[in-house]
């Protein structure tokens, strides 16, 4: 076990029982270039725990369907740049490990 | 990016710490569900409701914990939530149902003391299953809510049947579909979220208006004040906090009936709603026949040469459970199951099977259940884009010692 996952397996011990009075200002995304966009857009209608959930599972062109039906059918605000971006972060930081 | 820079990121996504899935969420029911799921999954009470798992905050989609399911009925406060936009307050007194649309004689509008006052009071129990319910154990996996094996319920639901509302308001002979709205609302310029049933469906008496599950009223996480009560049939089909029906002559083509909610064509049989089937695909309708293991817990230990007992659930579209069926050899011989209690065709039945370990070291039990349709659980994961109707033959490995 590394000294990361005990620090963590500690926190969590100690927090079980306030475990209770979680909400989605908890959820933080990973660094990474694109994040903000990311932050300000996708949060617009959901928590981005839909993106970590999602995830480690979609390669950059199911990253692109689901930014697509978000602009499409959702209604996302998105100019062609954003998308590119906000697929780009996704696919880069919650995509499909390399086989 | 490799597993271990995965793992690290996945454990920076709560900034408190807050959960470790492992503990409470239970390692053996998270087995199966994509890293990124386990990462972001908590337990977490909304208002009135005791610590569900958290899949997602907002919309709110937790489930219910598997141990919960012990109860022959799922209480009110342990009943999973699931949404597509946010959750909308009522006041009931406030609240109407408007009947009406095309096929319709008269139109009306009821308020909820006009509803109890008018019409015969109607229950049913049944099981409330989302149509995702198990899409997080798809492989390989699918995109949506990453549902583990909770997110369903067993419930009585009290109400009226939809049928006397319709046919106080006067359904013509032109009637295909009754479309019902609810008062939740998109966010954006999203689709509202609207569903369909067909004349046959909306007219069974087993389908009501439901105000209450379990004697009491809806919380607001499951519909409150009213919400279709469609035994048999996905939860998809329950709209929530329902505001309207719309008797129709046409198929109604919303997002949601014509684009979402799909099975491929013919992968699952006939879907019993021909006014939506197309050349290529269907929509999801009937629960297929299954069964869980509840307790004990997979990854439990059993003492060796002492009797234990596996106790789960059989349920599915409303045929009914035949039996249910155990094998403590990985599939060469199954034994019959003792069944519990029939509390109704669409309700789900609990089942037990006793054995004593003979053996230390691991012991592997299977259930599959035979609905009385003659339906029987999947062997293998009948793999579809959605990733519904997950119905494959159940495993639970226990520790001997």
């Amino acid at each position: 076990m590394s000294l990361d996952v005990r620090a963590v397996l500690a926190v969590s011990l100690l927090s079980v029982g306030a475990a209770a009075q979680a909400d989605e200002s908890s959820v933080t995304l990973a660094a990474g270039e694109g994040v903000e966009r990311v932050q300000a857009y996708c949060a617009m209608c959901h928590s981005l725990d839909y993106i970590v959930m999602n995830s480690p599972f979609q390669d950059r062109a199911g990253w692109d369907k689901t930014v697509t039906k978000m602009v499409k059918v959702m209604g996302a605000p998105l100019t062609p740049e954003d998308s590119e971006a906000i697929a780009g972060y996704l696919a880069a930081n919650y995509g499909k490990p390399p086989q | 990016m490799d597993r271990r820079k995965f793992l690290l990121k996945a454990s920076g996504t709560f900034a408190g710490g807050l959960l470790l899935p492992r503990l409470g969420l239970g390692a053996a029911t998270s087995e199966g569900l994509p890293a990124g799921t386990i990462a972001s999954s908590v337990l977490d009470a909304l208002p009135g409701k005791r610590p569900l798992i958290k899949r997602t905050f907002r919309p709110p989609n937790y489930e219910t914990p598997v141990e919960l399911f012990r109860e022959a009925y799922t209480p009110n406060d342990a009943f999973y939530v699931r949404w597509h936009s946010a959750v909308p307050e009522l006041a009931l007194a406030e609240w109407r149902l408007r009947v009406g649309g095309p096929a319709v004689r008269q139109p009306r509008e009821y308020s909820y003391e006009e509803i109890v006052r008018k019409f015969r009071r109607a229950e049913v129990a049944a099981v409330n299953q989302c149509s995702g319910n198990r899409r997080g154990l798809f492989a390989p996996h699918v995109p949506g809510v990453q549902w583990g094996y909770g997110a369903m319920g067993n419930a009585v639901w009290g109400g009226v049947r939809l049928k006397d509302l319709l046919e106080d308001a006067g359904v013509t002979a032109g009637a295909l579909e009754v479309v019902a709205n609810g008062a939740d609302a998109p966010m954006l310029t999203g689709p509202d979220f609207v569903k369909s049933l067909p004349m046959w469906k909306a007219l069974d008496p087993d389908t009501l208006l439901a105000f209450e599950m379990n004697g009491a009223p809806l919380p607001s996480g499951n519909g409150f004040p009213a919400r279709i009560v469609a035994p048999g049939w996905t939860a998809t089909y329950w709209i929530k906090a329902v505001t309207e029906l719309t008797v129709s002559d046409k198929a109604f083509d919303g997002f949601w009936m014509k684009t979402a909610y799909r099975v491929p064509k013919g992968m699952f049989g006939d879907s019993g709603f021909a006014s939506q089937d197309t050349e290529q695909n269907s929509p999801i309708t009937s629960i297929k026949v299954n069964s869980l293991i509840v307790t004990p817990a997979p990854g439990a230990t059993l003492a060796l040469g002492r009797r234990a007992e596996v106790m789960g659930i059989a349920w599915d579209g409303g045929s009914g459970i035949r039996r249910v069926e155990v094998s403590l050899d990985g599939g060469a011989r199954w034994r019959e199951a003792k069944l519990g209690r029939d509390l109704g065709r669409y309700s789900w039945r609990q089942w037990r099977h006793d054995f004593k370990p003979q053996a230390a070291g691991p012991v592997t039990v299977l259930a599959r259940a035979v609905a009385r349709d003659g339906a029987a659980q999947s062997e293998k994961l009948v793999h579809n884009p959605a990733g519904y109707h997950h119905n494959v033959v159940q495993r639970a490995d226990y520790h001997v010692a």
